[in-house]
């Protein structure tokens, strides 16, 4: 959907100073632009558990994170989701690869339960679902910072 | 090697070493029962006692501050059990580079705010030789107050990312039935002391804090 250098200049438009990621097979082609971009750091770690803490020092350090994973990972860092933005009420952005989205008929519940989880944890999302939608991110990312409340972008993938 | 019961450096003696090693404008953060104990010990605007965590979580939230204030030491002081949860966070930290940070384990064998139960392990683990497999440069266990003392100065001022395991004994009932100040009146200091951009969410947790 997007090239590696078409969402590092994304997210460098957006001032967003740190990746945390766990790549997926959609996501991972961006790596060698993300980590050549020099307005980003990109920071891996090794379980999406990690990744919402980390996000928040960096947050509560005055930096610009965005959580990059997939809707397995999302599951899987529940808890740590929950806690940084509902009990440390940090406005946090994450990018989510929602595997499966882009085979019709599907029955993937990777892709089932996405949207309703993030919806149960009061998240405020948007659909990516093509390369034109590249704005909508844009204004959806800017959006939530103005209402300072945290946000996802669901990227629409194919199969795993 | 079979860890007996119980055994290990007093934890608030253990801690206080940490407190007077303290650096000016060093930021500290803790969990667990280290969250409880710390705040008892010393207050500075600088402290992040994390509770309500997610278990695991302090070592990635510290190691995000370290990468965010990368002029500033960031200390962080959690349990075997949180460590036990996230593992990998020890790779996480020595692949992130990150030189100021010092991550110190307060090693009981036990899940102490839940009660005292035992963690999995049945033997004593050797974390300072897991983060010296994991990539830290210097990695350090300390079993005994008086070396611990010591060497205090050279471990916490060793090449970074460092790591400290402090086998303690359980902590004593005064300080684990102590409250950890409100996270959110610490952030708002927090964010005072540190200077940066930081804003609170306008979204309202549906749960009591602590929950």
């Amino acid at each position: 959907m997007f090239s590696g250098p078409e969402i590092a200049a994304t997210l460098a438009e957006l001032d967003f100073t740190h990746v945390v990621w766990i790549p997926d097979s959609a996501t991972g082609p961006w790596e060698t632009a993300l980590a050549a971009a020099p307005a980003l750091r990109l920071v891996r770690v090794c379980r999406e558990g990690e990744a919402w803490p980390l996000a928040a020092g960096l947050h509560l350090g005055g930096q610009q994170p965005l959580v990059v994973l997939q809707t397995t990972g999302l599951f899987e860092s529940g808890d740590a989701l929950r806690n940084v933005l509902l009990d440390m009420r940090l406005p946090l952005y994450a990018l989510i690869g929602v595997r499966s989205e882009l085979v019709a008929d599907s029955r993937d519940s990777a892709r089932t339960f996405a949207e309703p989880i993030l919806r149960a944890w009061g998240l405020d999302c948007v659909w990516l679902r093509a390369a034109a939608d590249r704005t909508k991110f844009v204004e959806h990312v800017r959006r939530c910072r103005q209402e300072q409340k945290p946000g996802a972008a669901l990227l629409a993938e194919g199969p795993p | 090697m079979q860890r007996k019961p119980h055994s290990g450096m007093p934890v608030a003696d253990a801690v206080q070493v940490l407190i007077d090693h303290r650096a000016s404008g060093q930021i500290v953060v803790t969990n667990q029962g280290a969250a409880r104990l710390w705040p008892k010990l010393s207050r500075r605007p600088l402290d992040l006692h994390y509770n309500p965590s997610t278990m695991g979580g302090a070592i990635p939230l510290a190691l995000g501050l370290a990468l965010a204030q990368t002029q500033r030491e960031v200390l962080v002081v959690s349990g075997d059990g949180a460590l036990l949860m996230s593992l990998g966070a020890l790779v996480t930290v020595s692949g992130s580079g990150a030189a100021n940070l010092t991550v110190v384990v307060l090693d009981n064998g036990l899940y102490e705010v839940t009660g005292g139960q035992k963690t999995p392990a049945t033997a004593a683990v050797d974390f300072a030789g897991l983060a010296k497999s994991a990539g830290f440069p210097s990695a350090y266990r300390f079993r005994d107050l008086a070396v611990w003392r010591g060497q205090a100065a050279a471990a916490l001022s060793a090449a970074g990312p460092r790591f400290i395991s402090l086998e303690v004994e359980p902590m004593p009932p005064e300080y684990l039935r102590s409250p950890t100040p409100p996270l959110a009146e610490q952030i708002v200091e927090f964010r005072r002391e540190v200077g940066g951009r930081v804003e609170i969410s306008s979204v309202q947790s549906c749960c009591r804090a602590g929950s």
